[in-house]
Order: structure tokens, then sequence, then C-alpha cells
């Protein structure tokens, strides 16, 4: 599924729509360069799920960040610093996947061999600086 | 009159430090792991955990060893337990729950955000007039708290996406330049203009005591690398002037924003005083700006900026004398207890 999203709100909304089907165990593969709305689309998420949006912040430097959303914990994770999948995996990475939360993860691409492969991958485009192309892809295996 | 030692392991840098009476500081070391850190642009958890478990005792023993003291005749061991990395954190808690198990000695247990703040008491000694309005900021962190005393600290607002620590970090890595992004934003901005290019400056509102930064960090972005779209406008040539310029047209950003922010906190709070902690206190633009505050600003000195044990081993003292010791089954936590 591919949409295009003409603000912050719009794509926010779109994540939301898309979470809002989330029952606990999804992995979600964030994709997009810098600036193109991956803590925003996590937001969004976040909200879907009936979260406090004003929790969110980037996890860049501290690499995880935990929102409780009354209904399922979001486990936001950022690779962005993180050189290889040893890395990311002593942060305990294979327990968070097994939490039945929801897991977000920034700058996957970097974590790739870690990656289970039935996960969403969403690839956030900026096409300008209010537009976005965003797919949305549901892997199965 | 006691004598602490203090720990540190929350994130990059080890630290352990002797201070005496609150302010005395006969000793702080830090082992600093950042140049290990520069070539992976950052903190790795998994090197950050083994280069504390090899630095630790090597640094406890420095510490003692500069302070002139032994084991024996320290009172009381302190450990920044919260917030922070848990395989970093758990180094440094384990550390300091063996050594007051085996001495036989008190454990206090410190929030890292709340010893930045305490670390403008370092060597001076002299109590702001309070209630201060505090400022953390550092590359995990950029919160507003409203400090009543040191144990009685509130939060009234912080980041909504990126750390201002951060921005800095994300914009050197836009300008292919290295890590940490602080000091060498700082100082190309101090050669640069910072009226040459104008970034946005994000508000959130009137009232509003949050910040963000990430709208900025795009901006510099798009400035460098073009704006994408149909109004297709393409980017600057780098060059050492256009770095020295978008350098300083960023940071004129950021210290705007903070100062903004800093006299709606003291209005809102009717506070008499500002503290400013963490890394990024030791910003040389954000402390001329400051100069000018409408009220007495403290900054911490210079070696207490970044992290350091020495804050910790400093807190713990008030903690120490109000009789607030932790159990020996002390956890590291992740997240702070400043709410």
């Amino acid at each position: 599924m591919t949409i295009v999203t003409h603000s912050v709100a719009e794509t926010e909304a779109a994540a939301a729509r898309l979470a809002a089907s989330f029952r606990g165990g999804e992995v979600v593969a964030l994709h997009g360069e810098l600036g193109a709305g991956k803590t925003q689309f996590t937001r969004g998420i976040v909200k879907g799920l009936g979260g406090d949006v004003h929790a969110v912040s980037s996890p860049t430097f501290v690499l995880l960040n935990v929102y409780d959303t009354g209904r399922l914990k979001v486990f936001h994770l950022d690779a962005y610093r993180v050189h290889g999948a040893e890395d990311f995996d002593a942060i305990g990475f294979a327990e968070l996947l097994e939490q039945k939360g929801v897991v977000v993860i920034e700058w996957p691409s970097r974590v790739e061999s870690l990656l289970p492969p039935r996960r969403i991958d969403v690839k956030l485009q900026t096409l300008s600086p209010q537009v976005r192309r965003i797919s949305v892809d549901e892997r199965t295996a | 009159m006691a004598t602490i030692l203090g720990i540190e392991s929350t994130c990059d840098e080890t630290g352990a430090s002797v201070v005496v009476d609150g302010y005395d500081v006969r000793s702080n070391v830090v082992a600093s792991q950042v140049e290990l850190h520069a070539k992976y642009r950052g903190v790795v958890p998994e090197i950050a955990s083994r280069a504390h478990i090899e630095n630790i005792l090597p640094v406890i023993r420095e510490s003692l060893g500069q302070a002139g003291r032994a084991l024996a005749n320290v009172d009381a061991i302190a450990v920044a337990h919260r917030p922070g990395l848990i395989g970093s954190l758990l180094i440094g808690v384990t550390a300091a729950k063996t050594l007051a198990w085996s001495l036989g000695k008190p454990l206090i247990g410190i929030d890292h955000v709340q010893a930045h703040l305490y670390s403008v008491m370092l060597e001076k000694n002299e109590l702001p007039p309070l209630p201060a309005v505090g400022l953390v900021v550092s590359g995990g962190h950029t919160s507003l708290y409203r400090v009543n005393d040191w144990t009685d600290i509130h939060r009234l607002g912080g980041t909504i996406d990126d750390a201002v620590g951060e921005a800095y970090d994300k914009v050197s890595a836009i300008l292919g330049l290295g890590y940490p992004g602080g000091p060498i934003i700082d100082k190309l901005a101090a050669e640069g203009d910072p009226n040459a290019v104008h970034f946005p400056r994000t508000l959130l509102g009137r009232e509003s005591l949050d910040f963000s930064f990430s709208g900025l960090k795009t901006s510099v972005l798009y400035h460098v690398r073009g704006v994408p779209g149909k109004h297709h406008k393409s980017g600057v040539e780098l060059n050492e002037q256009s770095r020295r310029d978008i350098a300083a047209g960023f940071q004129a950003a950021c210290v705007d924003v903070i100062v903004k922010k800093l006299d709606r906190a003291v209005r809102k709070t009717r506070s008499r005083s500002v503290i400013v902690g963490g890394g990024v206190s030791a910003n040389r633009g954000l402390r001329a700006a400051l100069k000018e505050f409408r009220f007495p600003v403290l900054f911490p000195p210079m070696p207490y900026c970044t992290d350091n044990a020495a804050m910790s081993a400093g807190l713990a003292d008030v903690l120490l004398r109000a009789g607030r010791t932790a159990p020996l089954d002390l956890d590291a936590i992740t997240y702070s207890a400043l709410t």
C-alpha cells in the first residue's frame, strides 16, 4: 500500500490507522532519511494505540524508549548509532521481540540480519518539505 | 564531615570521584571513551559496557589515590543508578553495591539528572537563590525543572523529539564533521556569521515549556542538500566558510530557543535564578547568551559539565545527611525519578 501525505498531521493519522489493527507482536521497520518523519510516524502509532503522544521522543541517544499505551507496550528502538547487529542484541533486542508488544525500529537497515521475516516495512520518502510518500509492506514470512 | 566515593557509569563515561562535605572535590577521574565511540558515531552499548568493566576498578583506584584516601576512610559509596543505558548502569551499580557491602558503609543511589543540577555546587559551595529553574542539556537530555531544593525537584517540560545534543551530533554529521558534534559546532560557530543563514526557532506555542529540535535539524539538512520537491532548491557547497556560517546559524537558533524557554519558565514559576547542567552547558555560545539574562545564571565549573562522578558524590552528601541511604539491592533504572 502506498499513500501520499501532505502534513505532519496526515502522516501521524496514517500511522494511527495502521496501528489501530495491531494486536501485539508486530514489528515495524521504519525506513527513511534524516528528517523523513520516522519519530513522527511512531508518534502516530502510539496515538493509534491510545497512548500519550507526548511521551514519544527520538531514541537515537538512549537507543530504546518504552511507551505504555494501556493496550499494548511500544518498544521504540533506534539503530542510528549502532555499528552492527551484536551491539543491538546487547540491549536485549531478542527479548523485546518476545514481549507481545509493538516493536518500532528506526534505521532498521543497520541491523538487517536481526529483523524477523514477519514484519511491516514502512518506507518514508520526502517529496517536499511537507509531502511524504509512505509505502507499507506487510511481510508474512 | 563526610567523605564520599562517587561512581558514574550511566552512559559512555566511567568515572569515580572523592568529594568531602558535598563540594570539596579531592579527585575527579573520568576514563573517556569518546575516542572509541567516535569511530561508531556515538554510544554503542555493547562497547560501552565492556569498556566500563575494564575501566571501573582502575578509575576507582586512581580516584582514591589522587585524593590520598584508603577505602576504609570513605564514609559512604554513591552511585548514579538512573537514568541511563541499562548495560552501562549495571557496571557502576554492581561495583558500588559490592564496595558498600564489603566495607559495611552506607550506599546512596543517585539520579544522574538531579546530580547534573547539583553540579553547580561543586568547588564553590554557593547555594543559588531558590527556587530556581534548572535546565539539563546534553546528548540525551533536554529538560526544564523547578528546583525548590536539592531533593525537591519537579520536571516542567522537555524535548518532544530530539535532544539538543543529538541535534548537534546530527548537524555535525550533515556537515561531514565528527563526533561528538557539540564542541565541533561550538568552535566553528564562533568563527561564522550567525545571520548568514536563518534557521527556524520552534517554540511550540506561547506557553509551552517543551522543546523541539527535529525541525531545526531538518532545515539544516535541506539547506545543505537542497529542498526536495517541485520547488526544488539546490543545496550549498560545503566549504570552510559555509560550514562556519551554518554552524553559527544553527547554534544561534538553539541558543535563542533555550533562552526564550528559560525566560518563560522563570516567569511561570516565579523563580529567582537559573541552573544549567549537562554537556551542552559547556557550550560557549549558550554561556555568552545567558550572561545578560535578567536573573543570576549558574553554570558548573567546566570539568563537571559532562558526565562525571563528582556531582553524584556531592549530591550524596545531602542525601546522607537526610538519612536517605539505599538498600543493597538497589536497581539500575533506565529512566529518571524526576517527574
